[in-house]
């Protein structure tokens, strides 16, 4: 057991005094204490955490963003879409990666909707790419959870190579050489999942094509 | 390294780090808590709230603390929400509707967090940062205050008193959440999480397009988001949101923080006690419900048992490539175990039996491991269930702890218990009965009924989390949660302290060999049984119309 | 317990459905309520499913009643004995003038003297206050032998309805016509004055609650089935609710608690009030006298140690003949003791004059024919008639020996032609009776403390203590130590136990939270306690708490066991509901019940049967058995708990088998 509790003071056990006037002696106290604790929590902590921040790791603190010649382009965080044949698709998104509203299809598993998409996507990519219904993956056909998943699993950049490579004139080799520069593995080899960051992807596709 | 195997090994290095921090921080916190010191930063802040620090509370006046401390909470948290435009760092967003404001207060001070808006288009950074970050600190407190009142009442002999709120109020928040959310907002800074208050950028893509950029303070909410187990995210999407939650690291580091104070809790209560084996077994049938729970949904979602899930060839939809279906699942058994409903994936999309084991989660009463404090309460509850009719099979009335439980206790057990499930069930029975109700269901049939019982299971319970798909802006609905929140976090709070004082004006009651041990893997097993067994026979129908038909078909 | 026993009761039960007294018990009270409902439904819409479902219910009530009704059955046939005791009777009521007034038994007030002479029967409760009488207790006691009462002291109580055999005494009246003993056992036996103990109105309150919470699942599941496309008939929901709602438990729980009472009764203890009873499970500490209780009552010869050199037989026959007129337990032990080490019976020499144990001599024993004279008696009254200033060194160092062990030592000596001499020492001891020592090792097994209570030195008290193995010793007790323990122990939380008798154990008794008065005990001491045993035998105690277990157990048992089989009651029913709607759930019918309609009443048939397959054991109670409290919660946790969760499955199963079976076509 550690230390006793503190002390009583005798005005503390005095009588019980009524609810009503109780009630606004604590919410009186509550108010003052709640206006004090504010400043510390509300202001002071998340204005010492983005001090900090902007010391230690000021880059990803802001966002990462990513720029191309000086102008940026977006977020190494945040995925965009690419319709352009040319370039490595994204995942579908139920919120067409607009950074202002993040969102899920919040489709239930059973959504006969959600159903009949999945194999419209599937089909799609299938026809876009050239490969069996059966060989695309599962991130292809899914919509993220964010709206604006930057990622891409390696088997539906794998599968995209062949039709990027062709378009942009690139030799294939080079272009999973790429694929693999743009993945990033799990964090310290098994937290998380495997991922080839898309946009930092076609950034490097675009760079090879114009060098 | 095979996908299975990286899965296991996160949720075993989760394991080893909950392990370190156990015993340290549980004993930390008691310390914290029964220490007659004030340290030279609080005396300040006792003084500006004019509190005589050293003064103890009855069990009436301590309630009357929570609760008026929780109304001041409402009434400036409604008004900075309502008012936000007239703030500075409010981004130029509007004012909030005042059913949803309501709605957003009540939440965040009954520290459930359910959001009926989205963040990133709702909200500026002083209502985010000032309002409703610093709620994340004070409601968890709160449930943390309310918790030790609880032990209180079973440690002190023949006394009304159950020790200062503001003191532990104070106390909980300087010495523990902030120290701990400070170290974890710079870790996720640092793993990749934003922190910035630079306005809203507007970038060119290189395909010619146009994305805004919108940055702000998320770290430093996100920490105390996931440590205070409120759940409130600062985007929309919740820790799905590469903003919120970049990396494995950051996924892992966030379970982390969700799970850290309610297992360590047990600690402190074994500690308080004097008897840390009744901490273990209370951590232990904690333990045996979260690993059943993740247990299941891992098989589900791993397994890709649903028919969408099928169709695609894994439970992806919803989900984050960087984060996959084995970190997916152990975050939302770890954000519904607790009261946290902090999500990494959309729930509404997860595999039916997946779905409905989050869901069960919350109907268990928030126990395994529970939210801050509300696990601790809420478990020694149903532990006094347990020994209630348990106990008298081993031929003696009913104790826990060295109390009796009279009629006295047993009124505030049964009332306790039976709210939640009172809240729950009425809400769900009203709003299906209602046409206007299948038009703000994101889905049909049964799944929609599902979305329903999640909305209101997640309120009353306050954990926050939901089947997303349901649209939950209508007054009706604002209004309806707003009341299953409030009921489901205060009622039982000032039953819990009810039932405190009533304990600790108790004489103890000696153990012997006659007495009904409860801190033995038997006891923990009864629990767990208990627990289980009062959870299906309340939702076993609503579960069989939802989950468990959509599971089966 | 016999179905003609169950039949004879069913105009009881029937009697019992008036709501005012079903209102008593919540949960009963909405199955009264479903009845009802599901009657004028099936009335207005009859079908054969409809009408056996109403005829289940009702059954249900009515065997809830039942065993209510079997209990207090029990308890009836006693009380009639009881009230043939309570005649009228005339009384002869002395006035203060010392005149005799005829009047009506039931006329007397509180501190009328009556006079009761041999052959009457004594008018109402009192104390004896004037002569001493042999009484026929047997009306209350079931007793043959006749016990004394006198005046003063602690056998001073008689009770109205017994009556007196010889003498005669004066008796000033101590309780009101109405009030008396009597009248108390018979409202207690019957259960007419039974309130709802401590534990059973925490009970009542979580059943209640758990019915709010089914009452609120099954409402609220009307519109959750009309969204799934499924809409519920109004009977079929009563129909879940009724097996869903605690049933089982709070039909028999009152049955449980007058079996309890009931289970003393036939100990011939009477509880004044079911909190008694409850408290006596959770005794944690047990106040026994040691004289009645731990060891006989008087001390018995154990051993004769000779002086040295002298022939064991010399000693051994001496102080048999020496005993042989003696007429107290002490000489009759001293003969018994000879003859089992080998004595021959014969009988008193012809002749021999008795010398009678006196106050001033402390000696007793024998003169001889032939001049010699044998005496026995304390060392210093035997060295002082043999005019001797020591004994013998062998003889001394077994006296003190003896006296260390607290036991007495009793020196024989004898005086002939040959001079005056010891002979040795017969050890005289308290003997513990046998089996105590593992019944008190089974007490401290349940969590149980003994103490032993004695007048005698702390050296004799805490010898009989070792032997007997009791946890503590309070010598050389007051009436005030015993209440100072007494409220000491509970300073610690524990409950006490206690027996007593006299006028001046009636604090203590009154303290304690079970205090048990013998019925030979005074009227102080009998309102004092909480508990009277008519047997006024101590040992008691130990039943008494033994019982209070059982109580506790019983009513646990098939609390856990109520709620339990709700388990598989969802099973029946749920699929049964919704199967149409959702076919998938079919797969949750493990027990591949006939129909869905043959599944729901199969429910309802078993939840209204298991009440009466239960009343057994709630009047018999679950057998008690001696072990730690984790040993009995892991067996009756088994049984009851994982039984209670498997028995219905079978159950079900096979009323279903049996309805599909005799009405197959129409379900």
């Amino acid at each position: 057991m550690t230390t006793t509790a503190p002390v009583q003071t005798p005005t503390a056990t005095a009588g019980r005094t009524p609810i009503a006037s109780g009630l606004l002696r604590q919410t009186v106290t509550g108010l003052r204490l709640l206006l004090v604790l504010t400043v510390i929590l509300g202001v002071g902590y998340p204005a010492a955490v983005w001090a900090v921040g902007q010391v230690v790791a000021p880059d990803r603190a802001n966002g990462q963003i990513v720029s191309v010649d000086g102008a940026p382009v977006g977020s190494a965080l945040l995925g965009q879409a690419f319709d352009d044949p040319a370039l490595f698709h994204s995942r579908p998104s139920a919120a067409a990666y607009d950074g202002l509203a993040s969102a899920a299809s919040n489709l239930g598993p059973s959504n006969e909707d959600l159903l009949a998409s999945i194999q419209e996507r599937r089909e799609a990519v299938a026809a876009e790419e050239g490969v069996a219904l059966a060989d695309v993956p599962p991130d292809a056909v899914t919509a993220s959870g964010s709206g604006l998943d930057p990622h891409i699993s390696t088997a539906y950049a794998e599968l995209q190579a062949a039709r990027v490579a062709r378009a942009n004139g690139l030799d294939e080799s080079a272009v999973r050489g790429l694929i693999a520069a743009a993945t990033s593995g799990r964090t310290l080899g098994f937290l998380g999942e495997e991922g080839v960051n898309v946009l930092q992807l076609n950034i490097a596709v675009r760079h090879a094509a114009e060098g | 390294m095979s996908d299975a195997f990286a899965g296991v090994l996160s949720l075993l290095a989760l394991v080893a780090l909950l392990a370190l921090a156990y015993r340290p921080l549980g004993d930390y916190i008691a310390r914290t808590l029964e220490s007659p010191r004030h340290t030279r930063f609080e005396r300040p802040l006792y003084r500006l709230a004019g509190v005589n620090p050293d003064a103890s509370q009855s069990t009436r006046s301590y309630a009357l603390a929570v609760v008026g401390f929780s109304a001041v909470s409402l009434i400036l948290l409604y008004v900075l929400l309502v008012a936000q435009s007239f703030l500075p760092y409010s981004r130029g967003m509007d004012g909030m509707p005042w059913d949803m404001a309501l709605n957003t207060a009540v939440s965040f001070v009954t520290n459930t967090n359910w959001q009926s808006y989205a963040g990133e288009s709702t909200l500026g950074w002083t209502a985010q940062a000032v309002g409703l970050a610093v709620q994340n600190f004070v409601s968890a407190a709160v449930g943390i205050a309310v918790a030790v009142a609880l032990i209180r009442g079973f440690t002190r002999n023949r006394s009304d008193q159950l020790g200062n709120f503001w003191v532990d109020l104070v106390r909980v928040t300087v010495r523990v959440l902030l120290p701990i959310a400070f170290v974890g907002a710079v870790l996720l800074v640092i793993g990749g999480v934003v922190q910035s208050f630079s306005a809203d950028q507007v970038v060119d893509t290189i395909t010619g397009g146009q994305q805004t950029i919108t940055t702000g303070p998320a770290a430093s909410q996100e920490a105390i988001k996931e440590l205070g187990t409120n759940g409130g995210g600062f985007f929309n999407a919740n820790s799905a949101h590469p903003f919120e939650n970049p990396t494995g690291f950051t996924n892992l580091l966030e379970i982390f923080l969700i799970l850290l104070i309610p297992v360590a809790l047990t600690r402190t209560l074994g500690t308080m006690l004097g008897n840390h084996r009744q901490g273990y077994a209370v951590l232990g049938a904690m333990g045996v419900l979260f690993l059943a729970s993740l247990a299941i949904t891992t098989w589900a979602e791993v397994g890709a048992h649903g028919q969408s899930a099928q169709a695609a060839g894994a439970a992806m939809e919803g989900k984050e490539t960087r984060l996959g279906e084995w970190a997916s699942a152990l975050f939302a058994t770890a954000t519904t175990g607790t009261s946290t409903g902090a999500v990494n994936a959309a729930h509404d999309s997860l595999t039916p039996t997946g779905g409905g084991a989050v869901l069960v989660n919350m109907m268990l009463g928030e126990v395994a491991p529970g939210g801050v404090g509300a696990g601790i309460y809420g478990i020694l509850v149903m532990a006094i269930l347990a020994v209630f009719v348990a106990g008298l099979m081993v031929g003696r009335t009913p104790e826990l702890l060295g109390k009796k439980i009279r009629s006295t206790e047993m009124r505030y057990i049964a009332l306790y218990s039976l709210t939640t499930p009172a809240v729950v069930l009425v809400a769900v029975g009203i709003a299906i009965a209602l046409p206007s109700t299948s038009d703000a269901m994101g889905n049909p049939g049964g799944h929609g009924f599902s979305e329903v019982v999640y909305a209101f299971t997640s309120a009353a319970n306050n954990n926050g989390s939901a089947f997303g798909g349901i649209t939950v802006t209508s007054t009706f609905f604002q209004l309806m949660l707003a009341a299953a929140m409030l009921l489901g976090r205060f009622v039982p709070i000032l039953l819990v302290l009810a039932l405190a004082g009533s304990l600790a004006r108790q004489g103890r009651v000696p153990a012997t060999a006659g007495t009904l041990p409860t801190h033995t893997p038997l006891f923990a097993g009864l629990l767990v049984g208990v627990v289980l067994v009062m959870t299906g026979l309340t939702y076993f129908p609503a579960l069989a119309l939802g989950p468990i038909a959509e599971a089966l078909a | 317990m016999t179905l003609s026993q169950l039949w004879s009761q069913l105009p009881t039960a029937l009697a019992k459905l008036d709501p005012r007294h079903q209102w008593h018990n919540p949960v009963m009270f909405v199955v009264l309520v479903g009845s009802i409902l599901t009657t004028v439904l099936a009335i207005a819409d009859p079908s054969a499913f409809t009408i056996a479902l109403t005829v289940w219910l009702w059954l249900t009530v009515v065997f809830g009643n039942l065993a209510e009704a079997v209990a207090e059955g029990r308890g009836k046939a006693q009380a009639a004995s009881l009230r043939a005791a309570r005649k009228d009777t005339v009384a002869r009521r002395l006035d203060r003038d010392g005149t005799e007034t005829l009047v009506p038994g039931t006329e007397l007030v509180i501190g009328d003297l009556v006079v009761v002479e041999a052959g009457e029967v004594i008018p109402g409760d009192g104390d004896v206050v004037e002569g001493i009488a042999s009484v026929d207790e047997s009306a209350i006691t079931g007793e043959s032998a006749p016990v004394i009462r006198e005046a003063g002291g602690d056998r001073s109580a008689v009770t109205g309805g017994t009556t007196v055999l010889s003498d005669r005494i004066v008796v000033s009246i101590t309780a009101a016509p109405g009030s008396t003993f009597i009248d108390t056992m018979i409202a207690l036996v019957e259960g007419t004055s039974r309130r709802k103990t401590p534990n059973e109105n925490a009970l009542t309150i979580l059943l209640s609650s758990l019915t709010i919470v089914f009452l609120l699942a099954v409402a609220t599941l009307a519109p959750m089935a009309d969204y799934a496309g499924a809409p519920q008939r109004t009977v079929v929901l009563v129909a879940l609710l009724v097996c869903l709602i605690p049933t089982t438990i709070s039909a028999l729980l009152s049955a449980i608690g007058i079996a309890g009472m009931d289970r003393l009764v036939r100990v011939n203890v009477l509880a004044m009030s079911g909190r008694a009873v409850e408290a006596a499970g959770d005794v944690g500490t047990l106040l026994l006298d040691k004289t009645g209780t731990i060891t006989y009552g008087n001390r018995r010869a154990s051993a004769f140690v000779p002086q040295a050199g002298l022939d064991d037989a010399v000693l051994r026959d001496t102080a048999r003949l020496s005993s042989l007129a003696d007429p107290t337990p002490e000489g009759r032990s001293i003969v018994e003791l000879a003859l089992e080490r080998g004595a021959t019976d014969e009988p008193l020499p012809v002749g021999a004059t008795i010398v009678e144990f006196s106050a001033s001599t402390r000696m007793s024993g024998l003169d001889l024919p032939d001049g010699t004279q044998i005496r026995k008696g304390a060392s210093s009254a035997v060295l002082a008639w043999l005019d001797q200033t020591a004994l013998p060194p062998s003889v001394e160092s077994a006296v003190e020996r003896i006296s260390a062990d607290g036991g007495t030592p009793l020196v024989v000596a004898v005086r002939d032609a040959a001079g005056g001499r010891v002979l040795g020492v017969v050890h005289l001891k308290d003997v513990v009776k046998p089996g105590m020592s593992e019944r008190f090792a089974q007490l401290r097994a349940m969590g149980i403390r003994t103490v032993m209570v004695t007048g005698d030195n702390a050296i004799t008290a805490k010898a009989i203590a070792a032997e007997a193995g009791v946890d503590d010793v309070l010598a050389e007790a007051t009436p005030e130590d015993k209440l100072a323990y007494i409220r000491h122990e509970q300073q610690g939380g524990r409950l006490v136990a206690m027996t007593g008798d006299g006028t001046n154990d009636a604090p203590a008794l009154a303290a304690a939270d079970v205090g048990v008065a013998m019925s030979s005990g005074t009227s102080a001491a009998k309102e004092a306690g909480n508990m009277v045993d008519l047997d006024s035998d101590p040992t008691k105690l130990i039943d008494v708490v033994e019982i209070g277990k059982q109580l506790l157990v019983t009513r646990g048992a098939l609390t856990t066991f109520s709620v339990a089989n709700d388990v598989a009651k969802y099973f029946a029913i749920i699929p049964a509901m919704f199967v149409a709607a959702y076919p998938s759930l079919d797969s949750l019918d493990v027990m591949r019940l006939h129909s869905p309609e043959s599944a729901i009443l199969s429910a309802v048939v078993f939840n209204a049967l298991v009440i009466v397959a239960l009343i057994p054991l709630a009047l018999r109670g679950v057998r008690h058995r001696v072990a730690s409290a984790a040993g009995l919660l892991r067996r009756n946790l088994l049984v009851y708990g994982v039984g209670g969760l498997l028995a219905p499955f079978v159950g079900i199963k096979v009323i279903d088998l049996a309805l599909a079976t005799l009405f197959g076509s129409a379900l």
